[in-house]
């Protein structure tokens, strides 16, 4: 099963879907054949597509409606939060290649404010799998949903087994730690799942946690992990502000607390543009690094005094 | 049309103009744009949608999405005169108890859709209108745009999609009245020959003048305009219809008149003085 595999089953069994697509193919190039006239492509018109994904959801339809996420999440802004936004309609938006995943095309294309734009909208839910796996076993629940969403979309082969179910607002613990925890979304879960294991072979205690869902959030999970963890590490492929750290902070904030947290984030600029692999070993985004700059940050945390 | 038809469409209009007039004060609204849009409003309403009191939520109906939102007092006063909306709420205007203000929202029985920031509507019309043919309805579905509106590029994405998908069952319905906010259209940007724009992208397209019944009825007796394509309609109107001393002027589009001015405004619509506004009532956006 892919993602048009699941798109098409799930459109055909329920005549509410309509697939739409602002010219952009890659994950639905069979879709006009399968779904007839129910798959929409407007051409390169982000924007009136979202007006007639909202126009089509006034009518009872659930729009799956498709783009660039640099494109869908910026170009048609405006569309999302006043149409689908205050309408509060169920347009669900699959934002392909979001942050990393837009490798060599370079920064025009870099959708790495999405997070912080998209959860900035009422009633609009954000959502990043980890991995192709992952994807498929959230995205039933997302289109079932009568909330509008926004799905980082993330086709890459899944490097862990992920058993536990998808719940909106829910994050996958995938272990717990009280030395470090990372929590981390979408395509970084892959290394972050390098460097935990290599942090444990070096003997540390270390929590993993699968965000999935950034809105609505896991406050309990977040809030767990401060307490039981000396150190809080976010992990994204996104700007530093607005985007998971913004969130950690946030909650922490909320419930009157506060932690010691370590952002790895895009800090006030744009990637270099390259094959995936030399992007994340250029902005220093492998599991390997990733593991050597927390251990820093460990130590350095180890050595402080720790208020109390 | 029948002669007693066309009166009663200019004494509804007449009415609610006083109604525009009335909502022009104590903090006041989009006076201009409403007037000229007034005759097309209440003509479409009475003539032309098939959607009652009781159907408003019928998935049958006929949709009127109006995409140029400043000129809802227009709409709230044709609802009053439709019997939708009662007469004393349009008192609370600008007031948090109920949803009357400067641009439409849906808590009002009719309005199918909110708007205010242009360039919006024609895209959620063409997707209304994409289900209709889908489900293979028979429902009429029109935008009501602007013509400064026209300045803004997602209304010509609308066009050529609603082209591609041959949706003969949409109506673009251009109020035409040569201003934008603070200007001319032809001064600032202009749009002509906009008969030849809209035809160039596809649309077939009738021009007529927006104040005379005839000529509206005339042009939508025939719709839809061609089998297969997207129906434009290029209003001719005057800003500030009706009121001589506002009329066409590009400092007349929001008004906020005091209450004497009121007055002597409904004087003026009934042909008895000529109104001489010496408040400060420009407001320009």
């Amino acid at each position: 099963m892919n993602y048009e595999q699941l798109l098409t089953q799930t459109a055909l069994a329920d005549e509410r879907y309509i697939v739409m697509t602002a010219e952009n193919r890659a994950l639905v190039r069979n879709m006009p054949t399968t779904l007839g006239r129910r798959f929409i492509d407007t051409g390169i018109t982000e924007q009136c597509m979202i007006g007639a994904a909202a126009g089509l959801a006034l009518r009872g339809r659930t729009p799956v409606v498709h783009a660039l996420a640099a494109f869908l999440s910026m170009r048609a802004y405006e569309f999302i939060r006043t149409d689908v936004g205050i309408g509060n309609l169920p347009v669900k938006l699959s934002s392909f290649i979001p942050g990393f995943l837009s490798d060599g095309n370079g920064p025009t294309h870099q959708a790495i404010e999405d997070v912080a734009l998209m959860r900035g909208i009422p009633n609009m839910q954000v959502f990043c799998p980890a991995d192709e796996q992952d994807l498929l076993a959230m995205l039933p629940t997302i289109w079932a949903s009568s909330a509008p969403s926004y799905v980082r979309i993330n086709t890459r082969p899944a490097t862990y087994q992920h058993e536990q179910p998808f719940e909106i607002g829910k994050a996958e613990v995938i272990s717990k730690g009280t030395d470090v925890t990372i929590l981390v979304y979408g395509m970084l879960f892959e290394q972050a799942l390098v460097a935990a294991q290599q942090l444990k072979d070096a003997g540390q205690s270390v929590g993993l946690i699968n965000m999935r869902s950034l809105k609505p959030v896991d406050e309990q999970a977040i809030l767990e992990a401060a307490v039981t963890s000396q150190v809080l590490v976010t992990i994204e492929d996104h700007f530093q502000t607005g985007g998971l750290y913004s969130i950690v902070a946030e909650t922490l904030l909320k419930h009157r607390t506060t932690a010691h947290v370590v952002p790895f984030a895009l800090k006030e600029k744009w990637y270099k543009p390259a094959r995936l692999n030399e992007v994340l070993q250029h902005e220093g985004f492998t599991g390997q690094q990733l593991a050597a700059s927390i251990t820093e940050q460990l130590e350095f945390s180890l050595n402080a005094e720790r208020p109390r | 049309m029948q002669h007693k038809t066309i009166e009663r469409l200019q004494q509804t209009a007449f009415r609610v103009r006083e109604h525009i007039i009335r909502m022009s004060t104590d903090g006041g609204c989009f006076t201009g744009a409403s007037l000229s849009a007034t005759d097309v409003i209440v003509y479409l309403y009475s003539e032309f949608l098939n959607v009652t009191q009781d159907t408003l939520k019928d998935p049958n109906r006929d949709y009127l999405f109006l995409s140029k939102g400043h000129d809802v007092p227009a709409l709230y006063g044709t609802f009053v005169e439709l019997g939708w909306l009662s007469a004393d709420r349009l008192q609370n205007h600008l007031s948090t108890s109920d949803h009357l203000y400067w641009h439409p929202n849906v808590n009002i029985p009719g309005i199918e859709f909110h708007s205010g920031s242009l360039g919006h509507l024609p895209s959620v019309a063409l997707g209304v209108a994409l289900d209709c043919k889908l489900r293979g309805t028979n429902n009429k579905v029109v935008c009501v745009l602007g013509d400064g509106e026209l300045n803004e590029g997602s209304v010509w994405e609308a066009v050529l999609v609603a082209n591609a998908y041959q949706l003969d069952n949409l109506l673009f319905l251009v109020d035409r009245n040569f201003f934008q906010a603070n200007m001319p259209t032809e001064e600032l940007i202009p749009l002509e020959p906009l008969t030849d724009k809209f035809a160039a992208f596809g649309a077939a397209v009738r021009r007529v003048d927006g104040h005379d019944f005839t000529a509206l009825d005339e042009a939508l007796s025939t719709f839809p305009f061609e089998v297969g394509k997207l129906n434009v309609l290029i209003a001719d109107t005057r800003r500030g219809k009706g009121l001589p001393s506002i009329e066409a002027r590009a400092d007349r589009w929001f008004c906020n008149f005091t209450h004497d001015e009121v007055e002597e405004l409904l004087r003026e619509l009934h042909g008895e003085a000529n109104a001489t506004l010496e408040s400060e009532t420009l407001v320009v956006r």
